[in-house]
């Protein structure tokens, strides 16, 4: 399998500042690769590299095996890009956003109006298509984003934040679309805040703080990493003081999560155990109890953490 | 063949999507028909009316007044609208080039002048009767001096802001004194001599020589010096404004 992304000692400084510092990884073709990161942690600034938008303080990024700095057109005509900061134009339809960028990337009359037609079916858009993307929500407008990326039926993908801000039913459906474009064997790289968004799409994560990367794994691989990250989430069916009144052992933290406790423990059989009793005891009914392992949370939270320590 | 791995097609091409796209986005925005067209007509009336100008004076100060503010007019909204609305970086990050999206710019704002600019030479051909002296410099400074100011609005669009009344207003500040000094209302010969001087360096000054030389044969320059300077002007502006909005185009992301 080649490398869809090659990155060596990637660097961006902004007057003096390091926002990416000295960064390698690659992406292997047809993977989804996840860039996670706290706000200010360098992962737009790194997108913005990958896609050729900034040059780089110094360092390398290939596309495809194309230098972005010494063959950016090359480069660039095999990418899609949903940048986080950028819009459709509003003064545009739909339709004539995506035909616009089909042109831009030079596809054919045929293939791009297929293809508008196709994005903008899947992406529950075909009846507004006519409408100026003015007049369209923020879901909508995201979908058209998104559309406009995939016009030059490209490799690889770049989504920046795609579904942020969106609602359940836009989100999903760029998911869906995430994952059929990745079973055509094409390669999407998506930064996102959304951690569980991350551990459902992607093959692999990086990630990122104060522009260096802390891990780069699968995310199963990076739940095993953490330690004294198992928990068992208990729903009773009123409100308990727990906190106060449980006093079991073994407990490291106890969390409270809406309508649910999360109890971190290392030995979450005994914890249910107790639970259990304790709520017979107590005359309680419990609604839900699950014990969990680590999540890409508790992972991503302890790298960042481990990074503010240093 | 997937459209992922073809060959780049021409950069010219791409140019002429970015000029559609400007053209159906920026043509009927306010401050391009405000100082497009509203400006330099209600600028013109206010010099010509009471006053007993022969038509032959008048029809070329028009006709320069009109290609230069028209050609001007496109390319200063284009970088700051762009940025504010945050359309820009999907440009850029495209398989285009700076110089590509500034060509399309550039054609947008062309096409825009030869429009507007059909206007008021109509209506001066038809006043004087259907009568010019030399209508192959017409034909052929027309489409020089709108590509020339059309360069110059690109030039004039490189300020890194997001706020097009800011390069309406340096635009404005920078265009207005040249009307003054290019033999508009005042032919170059007689000008004072500092201001003689000083028309050498506005591009305006040889367009509007090109209108009169074409209009009634009387010019200052020999016209072929005006076509000259028009394309030296036009070559600077470009040159000029591909190294400012390279420069810029980080501040504005």
């Amino acid at each position: 399998m080649g490398h869809a992304i090659e990155v060596v000692d990637l660097t961006k400084q902004f007057n003096g500042l390091t926002a990416v510092d000295h960064i390698d990884l690659q992406v292997h073709e047809g993977e989804i690769f996840g860039f996670l990161g706290p706000n200010g942690a360098g992962k737009t600034t790194t997108i913005r590299m990958l896609t050729g938008v900034i040059k780089p303080t110094g360092g390398t990024a290939r596309i495809f095996g194309y230098d972005i700095q010494k063959e950016p057109l090359r480069a660039k005509q095999l990418m899609g890009i949903s940048p986080e900061m950028a819009n459709a134009y509003v003064d545009l339809s739909a339709w004539q956003n995506l035909i616009f960028v089909g042109e831009l990337y030079g596809v054919g009359k045929q293939q791009r109006e297929r293809t508008a037609e196709q994005m903008l079916r899947h992406f529950d858009l075909y009846e507004r298509r006519h409408q100026k993307v003015k007049s369209f929500s923020r879901g909508m407008m995201q979908r058209v984003i998104v559309a406009m990326s995939l016009m030059s039926l490209p490799r690889m993908l770049f989504l920046d934040e795609p579904t942020s801000g969106l609602d359940v039913e836009s989100s999903r459906t760029i998911h869906n679309l995430v994952r059929r474009f990745s079973r055509e064997g094409k390669t999407v790289f998506l930064t996102t805040h959304n951690i569980e968004e991350a551990n459902q799409l992607c093959d692999r994560v990086a990630i990122i703080n104060k522009g260096e990367i802390a891990a780069i794994d699968t995310p199963e691989r990076l739940k095993r990493t953490i330690r004294g990250s198992q928990s068992v989430e208990v729903s009773f069916d009123r409100y308990v003081d727990i906190e106060n009144e449980l006093g079991l052992a073994g407990i490291q933290r106890i969390e409270r999560r809406g309508d649910k406790l999360r109890l971190y423990t290392e030995v979450p059989g005994k914890v249910a155990c107790e639970l259990a009793d304790y709520a017979k005891k107590a005359g309680l009914d419990i609604v839900t109890i699950n014990t969990l392992g680590p999540s890409l949370e508790d992972v991503f939270l302890e790298l960042t953490r481990e990074a503010e320590r240093k | 063949m997937t459209p992922g791995s073809m060959e780049v097609p021409g950069q010219f091409r791409r140019s002429l999507v970015i000029a559609k796209k400007d053209i159906y986005i920026y043509f009927f925005k306010g401050p391009v028909l405000i100082f497009g067209i509203l400006f330099p007509l209600f600028l013109f009336l206010a010099f010509s009316i009471g006053r007993d100008l022969p038509m032959e004076f008048l029809v070329p100060g028009i006709v320069g007044m009109t290609v230069f503010f028209t050609a001007t007019s496109v390319g200063p909204v284009i970088a700051p609208w762009e940025t504010r609305m945050k359309t820009l970086e999907r440009l850029v990050s495209a398989p285009v080039s700076l110089s590509t999206i500034l060509v399309g710019d550039m054609i947008a704002s062309f096409v825009f002048g030869m429009l507007i600019s059909m206007v008021p030479l109509s209506v001066g051909i038809f006043l004087l009767g259907g009568e010019i002296a030399s209508p192959i410099a017409m034909i052929v400074g027309i489409p020089l001096a709108t590509f020339c100011f059309s360069a110059f609005g690109i030039l004039l669009s490189s300020p890194p802001t997001d706020t097009p009344a800011n390069v309406m207003m340096l635009s404005t500040f920078i265009k207005f004194p040249l009307i003054f000094i290019s033999g508009i209302f005042i032919s170059v010969g007689d000008l004072p001599t500092w201001a003689r001087y000083a028309s050498f360096l506005s591009p305006l000054t040889y367009f509007v020589d090109i209108a009169r030389h074409s209009v009634d044969g009387t010019n200052f320059f020999p016209w072929y010096l005006d076509l000259l300077a028009l394309l030296i002007f036009s070559v600077l502006f470009y040159f000029g404004a591909v190294a400012y909005h390279k420069r810029s185009l980080p501040k504005r992301l």
